[in-house]
């Protein structure tokens, strides 16, 4: 299965993501923001990090580079497209997912270990796992999800959540809520499930020694769901 | 010309900055303030003689770039 990383200036986990993806059997090549085509590909991610060194908006100057026109099509024609973090602003700002992410509520940058807990398995990223709640990563500062009532209730009624901030039974209370999102959301689908937009970064996850593994279940799922 | 817009936040979006300045001036003792809302301000000098394209050209940068309308408004306030 074929992979592609977008680097963007001031991308700062492309690496890593290239390093997960590899290391759980797909075939990843690294992408520049300037590039005009997507190589051939399974799946794209756009990575964490600080583009344009968060100007105006974080992710907005990413969204319009010369490489996001690519990516707007080849996930408009049904292709997986994730975006961690930045990747997830990124994806926003392009609108290829609804709503905005602002500064945290407590304006402090977050990074810590929290649990999400996924609520839709029926799509692509979280199809056949056999666990709820994860144990991951998050590393922001505008990572506090946002969105109009009406936009809210289009979201719940398509199951786009993706995944809510909970505690490590899985209980989607505020008290677990680390930035002041929206109902605690974490990470949302487009309305197809193709694109999936998060800001815990499962990357970060995959090595028993270093953090835990539940980043590594994630990745080796999505691999065996893309076969 | 000159044209000058501001992009302010919508009313219902919170701005947890607008409310951090709202308290550290009631810390210094402006204790009159109801609410504080953070904006950004652009000066955008554009090649274009008539007002009207001028407003046009930075309204077009608005909608595409400067303001996320998901969240924020934006206003031409000057055009010189």
């Amino acid at each position: 299965m074929k992979s592609a990383v977008i680097t963007f200036p001031g991308s700062n986990c492309d690496r890593d993501m290239h390093v997960a993806l590899t290391k759980f059997g797909f075939k990843n090549q690294m992408v520049w923001h300037n590039d005009n085509e997507l190589p051939k590909t399974d799946l794209v991610v756009l990575p964490g990090g600080f583009s344009y060194g968060d100007y105006l908006r974080c992710g907005s100057m990413a969204s319009k580079s010369k490489i996001m026109q690519s990516v707007i099509n080849f996930a408009k024609s049904g292709g997986l497209v994730m975006g961690i973090c930045n990747g997830f602003q990124i994806l926003v700002e392009s609108g290829l997912v609804p709503g905005v992410l602002l500064r945290n509520k407590y304006l402090e940058f977050i990074c810590k270990n929290i649990f999400v807990k996924i609520d839709n398995k029926d799509n692509p990223y979280f199809k056949n796992l056999d666990k709820e709640v994860f144990e991951l990563h998050i590393a922001h500062n505008e990572g506090n999800y946002f969105c109009s009532n009406d936009q809210l209730k289009e979201i719940q009624d398509n199951n786009q959540v993706a995944i809510y901030y909970c505690n490590d039974n899985g209980k989607t209370e505020e008290k677990f809520n680390p930035n002041g999102s929206l109902n605690n959301i974490a990470g949302i689908f487009n309305k197809e499930k193709n694109v999936l937009g998060m800001m815990p970064h499962p990357e970060r996850m995959i090595d028993k020694s270093l953090s835990g593994e539940d980043g590594s279940l994630f990745f080796k799922n999505l691999l065996n769901n893309i076969k | 010309m000159k044209v000058s817009a501001i992009i302010t936040l919508k009313k219902d979006v919170l701005d947890p900055q607008g409310k951090v300045i709202h308290q550290t001036l009631d810390g210094m003792g402006f204790k009159g303030v109801n609410e504080v809302r953070q904006g950004k301000y652009f000066e955008i000098d554009v090649k274009e003689n008539d007002p009207k394209k001028a407003q046009k050209i930075v309204e077009d940068m608005c909608n595409k770039l400067l303001a996320n309308l998901v969240i924020e408004n934006y206003k031409i306030i000057e055009i010189q």
